[in-house]
């Protein structure tokens, strides 16, 4: 048999060498309700023929609204997974899909677009590369679009497509297509989001989804939905420091004792000297085993067991990191939360905090809530169910973290409540907490004062990095007058 | 292994990494974890994933095998021997009322039988155990109320799921508290799907029952199934003919609910061949599935994996 597996390879290389080629791209789809997420997900899954007929069946048996005269599966229900939902007519949770085009695998989170959508899309949006956003091009952008953006945006996605669905309902119009296309931009734009491709589209008659749609719209020369997601980049944590959260030790005997646990970021190789979080203690790595072989080098997503050159202390939660670009360790650390319980997040309880394999007790501080609408970021000292804030953690034990922003996978966490065992909270690291205790513990550091006019103070305190560094400013309200003669006298 | 194995490829890869990590986590936050073990392919790889995962120590945890009595024979004669050549410490249980009763999917129909030599039986076997966390093989692509099942499944101490009380779950930080009693059904091959699993078994040369490759076999064929007729215990009926077919399995179960397809594929790469153009999807040849619409729903609500 495996004589025969051979021979059929070496008939057939190109095949085998190009597909799959590539991790799979995990992507997550957004839209208020009706916009045709349902529809879109459902012709991606029958165009790529991940969906089968006996499963078209079922839904034929099912016999409730026949979607179209188009011959199709009413693709609601396809993808509607539990019967509870199907009975409401509504999903209320992340469910995710598969398909694959001849070059690459996909995995779709499919989140709800009704109100209490926060929670899942941050649920899905977590270990999403790129989110497809969705709008009716009947309506265009809504508040709900800049919703999702901003979600999005902040579980750290910089790849959006925007897919004008139901051209098709306004005659294939290009102008209005090129508007809407436009003013997402600008919205993408706010976020800091410069990779945007968007897509004139009928979901409904697959056109620019998986097959292109000249022939109503000769005007766009741009990629088809699936196109565009062949050639999306994966967001990779090879760049940065090496990290090896610590799973479990294996000691299968005497003479053995490796670190078995998932590169989180950047690389390593035999020689490396490497440093032991929190404990500080010092070591090179000696191999990298896995059962294949002895490997000559590991990089982030690998699945690997370290063995070092010396007899060290360690334990599941402690992490081995590079020795010149270790993470942030410490007591206190800024952080966004969004809050995924009934109960919301408050500062009156302890939770267990667990990031990569290490669990610890901690105090939640909140500091300011985002006001979804407006985009702005509001004092406040609780997070409601479905609110994402800005929190300062307080720690009994060292922390250990990297910021968000350069690696998803130790600057991400989540909260457990202690009584209930629930998760809670998802949590991203913005930065490790400057002196908790404020600005007078610092007198060797040097100040500097602004004065500005109040509303221009007040979008800068708006922003992600005064929010940021709130702990170390220092803000009154004056008058004008007042703030000249205080400068004045500095002078 | 052997050294000249080429490297899998990134997508493999990455399923591979996943899977391992989640073996690697289970296995540390819990103090009695089991990994059930069903002997079809999904099961296979399962196994593969664990070996890999604790090399070069043993896996840590025992198999679990519920055994319903009815179950192909080749898949017996291969699960021993896969114990045998591991060292496996393999569990087999088999719900006593169930065989006292004489329950078969013959007599009792197949969803009654279902839930007792498999939903029962497999509550009987986890509660025995007193295991707080069982693996199992369950993609999320097989079927629609799998496709939101999280990595981590949480169960009630009478081993329910009750899919709109599940607990979020982001990035790949698995919350792995429980109170006494309560348990997880942890899933290493939620993202994988059934190409995926036969690249894998290619790409890896992982051991299969010989069912998943087509050669001729004695079928009759029953309410649109194929079903193979070696054992004795299925008695053809009136108007029933036994005929010699080139046949396969896309999925193992019990040899009286699980269909065959017709099939020339004899090796791997025509098995993969053949997937990549299905028309029908694995669970076709399922009747358990077939009953009712959301049948599974309703079968993993009350305890079935
Ligand atoms: N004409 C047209 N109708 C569409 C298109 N996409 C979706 N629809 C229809 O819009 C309605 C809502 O779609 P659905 O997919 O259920 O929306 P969801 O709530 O976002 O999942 C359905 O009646 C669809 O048939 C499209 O591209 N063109």
């Amino acid at each position: 048999m495996n004589i025969n597996a051979e021979v059929v390879e070496q008939a057939k290389p190109a095949i085998d060498a190009d597909t799959r080629n590539a991790r799979p791209l995990r992507l997550i789809t957004c839209g208020s309700v009706d916009d045709g997420k349902s529809t879109l997900i459902g012709r991606l899954l029958w165009d790529t023929k991940a969906v089968k007929e006996d499963q078209a069946d079922a839904l034929a048996r099912d016999n409730r609204n026949q979607q179209n005269g188009l011959g199709l599966p009413d693709f609601a229900l396809l993808l509607d997974g539990l019967q509870a939902e199907r009975e409401q007519g509504i999903t209320i949770d992340v469910a995710y899909r598969y398909f694959s085009s001849e070059k690459r695998s996909f995995i779709v989170a499919d989140t709800p677009g009704h109100e209490q959508y926060t929670r899942n899309m941050a649920t899905g949006a977590s270990t999403a590369d790129l989110a497809i956003l969705l709008v009716d091009a009947r309506t265009g952008i809504l508040e709900q679009t800049r919703r999702h953006a901003t979600i999005a945006t902040l579980m750290g996605i910089r790849q959006f497509v925007l897919a004008v669905n139901k051209i098709d309902l306004i005659d294939y119009d290009r102008l209005r297509f090129d508007e809407i296309a436009t003013q997402f931009r600008q919205l993408a734009l706010s976020l800091g989001v410069t990779d945007v491709t968007a897509i004139p589209m009928s979901a409904l008659l697959g056109e620019n989804v998986v097959y292109s749609g000249k022939t109503n719209m000769p005007w766009y020369v741009g990629k088809s939905l699936v196109e565009v997601l062949e050639l999306a980049t994966q967001r990779s944590a090879q760049t940065v420091g090496f990290r090896l959260p610590v799973q479990r030790v294996s000691r299968p005997n005497e003479g053995f004792r490796g670190y078995q646990g998932t590169v989180a970021g950047g690389s390593v190789k035999p020689g490396d000297s490497v440093v032991i979080l929190p404990s500080g203690t010092v070591a090179n790595v000696k191999q990298i085993v896995t059962f294949d072989l002895v490997r000559n080098a590991a990089v982030a997503g690998d699945a690997i067991t370290l063995v070092l050159d010396r007899p060290v202390d360690i334990a599941r939660g402690d992490m081995i990191a590079s020795i010149d670009a270790a993470p942030a360790s410490g007591l206190s650390f800024e952080a966004k939360l969004v809050a995924l319980a009934p109960d919301g997040v408050s500062a009156q309880k302890r939770y267990w905090l667990k990031s990569s394999s290490r669990r610890q007790r901690v105090r939640v501080n909140p500091k300011t809530l985002l006001d979804l609408k407006s985009g702005q970021w509001n004092d406040a000292d609780a997070l409601p169910l479905n609110g994402i804030g800005t929190v300062q953690l307080a720690f009994d034990e060292e922390a250990l973290f990297d910021p968000y922003e350069t690696n998803r996978n130790t600057g991400a966490f989540i909260l457990i409540d202690p009584d209930t065992n629930n998760t809670v909270a998802g949590g991203m690291i913005v930065a490790r907490s400057a002196a908790v205790d404020g600005l007078s513990s610092d007198d060797g550091l040097d100040q500097t004062l602004l004065s500005l006019p109040s509303d221009l103070a007040k979008k800068l305190m708006q922003s992600d990095v005064f929010k940021a560094m709130r702990e170390q400013i220092e803000i009154r309200h004056t008058s004008a007058n007042r703030a000249s003669s205080i400068l004045r006298e500095l002078d | 292994m052997s050294e000249t194995k080429p490297p899998l490829d990134p997508n493999l890869k990455a399923l591979e990494s996943e899977a391992i990590h989640i073996f690697r986590e289970v296995a540390a936050e819990f103090e009695r974890p089991v990994m059930l073990y069903s002997v079809g392919k999904d099961s296979s790889v399962l196994l593969h994933l664990a070996r890999k995962a604790f090399y070069p120590g043993k896996i840590p945890f025992p198999l679990l095998h519920i055994d319903t009595g009815w179950k192909f024979a080749e898949m017996i004669a291969f699960r021993d021997h896969m114990v045998e050549q591991f060292d496996l410490d393999l569990v087999a249980h088999t719900n006593a009322r169930g065989v006292l009763e004489n329950v078969s999917p013959f007599t009792h129909g197949s969803s009654v039988y279902t839930n007792i030599m498999k939903t029962e039986a497999l509550r009987q076997g986890l509660d025995a155990g007193q295991y707080d966390a069982a693996f199992g093989g369950a993609r999320r692509d097989e079927e629609a109320s799998r496709a939101k099942e999280r990595i981590y499944s949480f169960r009630t101490p009478d081993h329910r799921w009750d899919p709109r009380n599940q607990r979020p779950e982001l990035w790949s930080v698995y919350n792995g508290m429980i109170k006494k009693g309560e348990s997880v059904r942890a899933f290493p091959l939620s993202n994988w799907t059934e190409v995926d699993i036969w690249r894998y078994i290619k790409a890896e040369n992982i051991p299969i029952v010989p069912l998943y490759f087509a050669a001729r076999r004695p079928v009759v064929e029953r309410d649109g199934m194929l079903i193979l007729a070696e054992d004795k215990r299925l008695k053809p009926l009136p108007g029933e003919v036994v005929q010699q077919q080139m046949i396969r399995f896309r999925t193992l179960g019990c040899f009286p609910l699980t269909g065959a397809i017709r099939s020339e594929a004899t090796t791997l790469d025509e098995i993969i061949d053949e997937l990549e153009t299905a028309t029908v999807s694995e669970r076709q040849g399922r009747a358990i599935d077939r009953d009712e619409a959301g049948s599974m729903e309703k079968k993993k609500r009350e305890g079935y994996f």
